[in-house]
């Protein structure tokens, strides 16, 4: 086991950092560590953890605007909020019931993860509202980017580069992020549809209507079930779930709308991936595709003994199948048919580390890839290997 | 007037050679070299910077802008990639050494998906072009900056350009896919594609707002959203700027997000009124314009909400569209407001700093104090839902001590918004115009990381070299490859 160091400050994180630079000692980055089992395995002495880096810094409701230390737990972040009827755009995940686990995730760990929920298709994902990042590259340098306006464009924009990185490229200590009023009501269509194929048209026919469709999932079974969400004013919600009934009224005779709660909780499910539960001991897989091509991915999932739960349109595709590598070059190939990109998210260590968890970029870029980082982490001690192989 | 790299003589002393090899390279008409032919090129949207470049170049291809980059790299040949040129940061400007690249002559839309939402065109189709292209169904590109005429989308990227509808839309980072990039190097990169969230580092992200800093981009793939029902607009008209703040967060806080939130203080509505005989109040302080959208029963709701709030704070007037006539209207005025300036000064500089909304009373008090100081007018124009300031300072180009006021009070302005907690730019870009300013956003420390960053793209430092970035600091960064 590796020794976990906690420090209570942003000198503190800098202070490990730079003795780890110095001795070459590669370090593990975490939140709260529940992650580990995400793309792959870090082999470090050290862990560095972000857990003592707790607390929002700055609030500004009318500005749209929360700065918190990267540590934060997210359900403190989504209670401050609440308290001002506001929420997260991205409604980032929350798998802790479906895959073990009791520690919340950290705001640090959604965003170096860039994990975004189904409001993704309407509202961008996690990195679009970040405006702001302080974080320590692997030279123990604490550096900014961004700030606290909602529009900015002044030099390189490393806070989309951070998003995403795994904690690969610096540490991040405190995040400032875009938050939004949350809407008066929601509501959900649910049509019973004979296949994929026609349930991602529905998905389509609905997001491309002009009633601001803010979820839209497929989930297979008997029957499967395309699910659109609407979110707004309560009298907007109304009218809308009205036209978009009629509008959608060829793709399937079983129509049902649920409201308010209910239509929160399913989402929450969608977010979290719940369909996937069945199988704890299945990979996982995340395929980006362009939405008409997720039945052909979730076609694949099936023909190899998993299941796939459709999201974004169709656009995203989770799959739990079995921890093959045949399972994951087959994945690989679906999605990179038309186009798309195919991620190992969780399996054993032995998958994680036989197979490239991520899809190869094409040279040129891996050799600017691989500059970028020895630009910020010129010792290659920030969490080596977790997203690819010797980077 | 700000200081350039000097030119390479040696570049400049084989000029004819590279003109014959860039003909070879860009077939036909694709190379201009006469002194007359490139004197278009020598400025963009920021008049007050020029200079003749060596040559221009105009590929229509990918493999073209590959080859053109490609030769540049091996023969250390700086390189300045332009749009339309509308920058008002000088981000296009020439150096007397370089190359520019023309992108204009790739303007064809290769793809378009509406059941998938995306559209794939070449760099140089305008901003407006691609909406033209999918509104007939129902669809538009979302990002709209005033330019949208004539401005290109591979130069919205590079900017990282947004417009009045972006508080609820998004910028163009929030509005793309994928690239087609060239590197310096010339290899041909996708980045992204028509999906979201391609897995690995978030190169989109890095490279939007880049302002040419890292390569060429020759294709956008760009999401299009279907159009709402409808949209109107309201104008609300306050006897303060600070109340008119006040009504904005007021807005916010109640949970509605305009499409479109406009601040405009009084200079500005009077230059605007004089233009476009909008009917705006000249008695007011400040003024905003609100749009909302969705069906009429929606924008009526919606529009209510919003008076009933604006009528807390003792407004001078209220006008509620109630048609789309109207709506244009009230848009007229704003939407002319650079060119309602042009005519009452002989020239202006168009200022882009951001700072935190609560910050607008005191920000446009200073700014009126500096007004005083400086000895020139301003009008100011903002984008208030996401605390984006454009005031227009007013000169005379014919003098030089009033275009060096002009620069002072710029300069003074976008200091000011950093120490409120904004930034220099909100979607001008930093270009030549705030390069120097940089040091009162960043340490020098992050600037090192920014330029280790442009080095892993560019070793040599030839993509649009001097921008961006402080000349001394990159100077260094260029002397220690
Ligand atoms: C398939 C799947 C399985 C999941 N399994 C679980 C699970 O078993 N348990 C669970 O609770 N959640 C799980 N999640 C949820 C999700 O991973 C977390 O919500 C999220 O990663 C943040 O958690 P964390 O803060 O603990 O991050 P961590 O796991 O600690 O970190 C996530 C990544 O971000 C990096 N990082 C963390 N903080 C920083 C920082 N401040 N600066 C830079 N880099 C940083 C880490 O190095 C790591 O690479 C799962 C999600 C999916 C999609
Ligand atoms: C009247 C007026 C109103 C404006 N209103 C707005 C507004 O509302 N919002 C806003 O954001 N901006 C606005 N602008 C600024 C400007 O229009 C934008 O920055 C626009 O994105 C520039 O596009 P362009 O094609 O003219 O690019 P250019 O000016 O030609 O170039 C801009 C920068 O990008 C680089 N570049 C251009 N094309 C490429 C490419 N293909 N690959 C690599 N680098 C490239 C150039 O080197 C330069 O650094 C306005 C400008 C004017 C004149």
């Amino acid at each position: 086991m590796s020794a976990t160091l906690a420090p209570p400050d942003e000198a503190g994180i800098a202070a490990a950092i730079v003795a780890a630079h110095a001795a070459r000692e590669p370090l593990v980055i975490e939140g709260r560590g529940t992650k580990r089992g995400l793309l792959r395995p870090v082999q470090a002495a050290r862990t560095l953890s972000l857990r003592k880096l707790s607390g929002i810094t700055l609030y500004k409701p009318a500005e749209l605007v929360l700065s918190a230390r990267a540590g934060t737990p997210l359900p403190e972040i989504e209670a401050a909020l609440a308290e001002h009827g506001q929420h997260l755009i991205a409604e980032p995940p929350d798998l802790r019931a479906l895959l073990g686990g009791e520690e919340p995730a950290t705001l640090g760990g959604i965003v170096a993860a860039n994990l975004s929920g189904p409001r993704r298709i309407a509202w961008g994902a996690m990195r679009d509202h970040v405006l702001g990042v302080r974080f320590v590259n692997g030279a123990g340098e604490v550096l900014r980017s961004g700030g606290r306006v909602l529009k900015n464009v002044t030099g390189l924009d490393l806070c989309k580069l951070l998003a995403g990185s795994y904690g690969t490229l610096g540490v991040m200590t405190e995040v400032t992020i875009k938050v939004l009023p949350a809407p008066e009501a929601t509501a959900t269509l649910i049509i019973e549809v004979p296949d994929l194929d026609a349930g991602v048209r529905a998905l389509s026919a609905g997001l491309g209507s002009p009633f601001g469709v803010s979820g839209a999932a497929l989930l297979p079974g008997a029957p499967h079930r395309a699910a659109l969400r609407l979110e707004d004013f309560a009298a907007s919600v109304s009218y809308r779930m009205e036209r978009l009934r009629e509008d959608l009224a060829r793709f399937g005779t079983a129509r049902r709308v649920i409201e308010a709660e209910e239509s929160r909780a399913f989402w929450r499910g969608v977010r979290d991936a719940v369909p996937l539960a069945a199988q704890p001991d299945h990979a996982v897989w995340r395929v980006s595709v362009r939405p008409s091509a997720g039945p052909a991915v979730a076609a694949a999932a099936q023909a190899l003994g998993g299941r796939a739960l459709l999201d974004w349109g169709g656009g995203l595709v989770w799959v739990a199948a079995p921890a093959t590598v045949a399972t994951h070059d087959a994945l690989a190939a679906a999605a990179a048919v038309s186009g798309g990109t195919c991620t190992l998210f969780r399996a054993p260590d032995s998958l994680r580390l036989t197979v490239d968890v991520l899809p190869a970029e094409p040279a040129p870029l891996a050799a600017i890839g691989a500059r970028v980082k020895a630009a910020l982490d010129p010792a290659g001690i920030l969490n080596p290997g977790r997203m690819r192989a010797g980077l | 007037m700000i200081a350039q790299p000097a030119p390479k003589p040696e570049i400049l002393a084989r000029r004819a050679e590279i003109l014959a090899a860039l003909s070879t390279l860009v077939p036909g008409d694709g190379v201009i070299g006469d002194p007359t032919r490139l004197k278009p090129y020598e400025t963009d949207g920021l008049p007050a910077y020029r200079q003749v470049p060596l040559a221009v170049v105009l590929p229509r291809t990918t493999e073209q802008v590959a080859a053109v980059l490609r030769y540049c790299h091996v023969n250390g040949i700086r390189v300045v990639p332009r749009g339309a040129g509308t920058s008002l940061s000088g981000g296009a400007l020439p150096l007397a050494d370089s190359i520019v690249i023309g992108l204009m002559r790739m303007n064809r839309i290769l793809d378009i998906d509406l059941d998938d939402r995306f559209a794939v065109v070449e760099a140089g189709v305008t901003n407006i072009g691609i909406t033209k292209a999918v509104e007939g169904d129902g669809f538009f590109y979302a990002p709209d900056p005033s330019s949208q005429l004539a401005c290109m989308i591979g130069g919205n990227v590079m900017m990282n350009s947004g417009g009045a509808h972006c508080l609820k839309y998004g910028v163009t980072a929030n509005n793309l896919l994928g690239l087609k990039f060239v590197t310096i190097e010339g290899e041909v990169i996708d980045i992204g594609g028509a999906h979201l969230d391609a897995a690995g580092y978030d190169w989109l992200g890095l490279i939007t707002g880049s302002e040419g800093q890292l390569g060429i981009v020759t294709e956008v793939t760009v999401r299009i959203l279907r159009g709402p029902e409808g949209a109107r607009a309201m104008l609300a008209a306050f006897k303060g700027t600070e109340i008119a703040g006040a009504a904005v967060d007021a807005i916010i806080g109640s949970g509605i997000i305009p499409v479109a939130l406009e601040f405009m203080d009084k200079p500005c509505i009077h230059a605007c009124e004089a233009f476009a005989h909008a009917g705006y109040p000249l008695d007011a302080e400040a003024m905003l314009i609100i749009e909302v959208e969705g069906s009429t029963a929606e924008q009526d709701d919606l529009l209510n909400r919003i008076k009933a709030i604006c009528e807390r704070f003792d407004p001078i007037s209220l006008k509620v569209a109630d048609s789309v006539e109207q709506s244009l209207a009230i848009w007229k005025g704003r939407k002319g407001a650079f060119g309602a300036v042009g005519r009452i000064s002989p020239d202006y500089l168009c200022m882009d700093g951001t700072i935190p909304t609560s910050e607008l009373p005191h920000v446009l008090k200073r700014i009126g104090e500096m007004s005083v100081q400086f000895d020139l007018k301003v009008a100011n124009v903002f984008h208030a839902g996401d605390g984006n300031l454009h005031p227009l300072i007013m000169f005379d180009a014919n003098d030089p001590d009033s275009f060096r006021r002009a620069e002072a009070f710029g300069a003074a302005i976008l200091t000011l918004c950093v120490e409120v907690g904004g930034c220099l730019t909100g979607e001008h870009g930093v270009g030549v115009e705030k390069r120097d300013l940089m040091t009162v956003q960043f340490t020098a420390r992050e600037l090192d990381q920014q330029r280790a960053l442009k080095s892993a793209f560019d070793p040599q430092w030839l993509l649009n070299t001097a921008k961006v970035f402080p000349l001394q600091g990159a100077s260094v960064a260029m002397a220690a490859e």
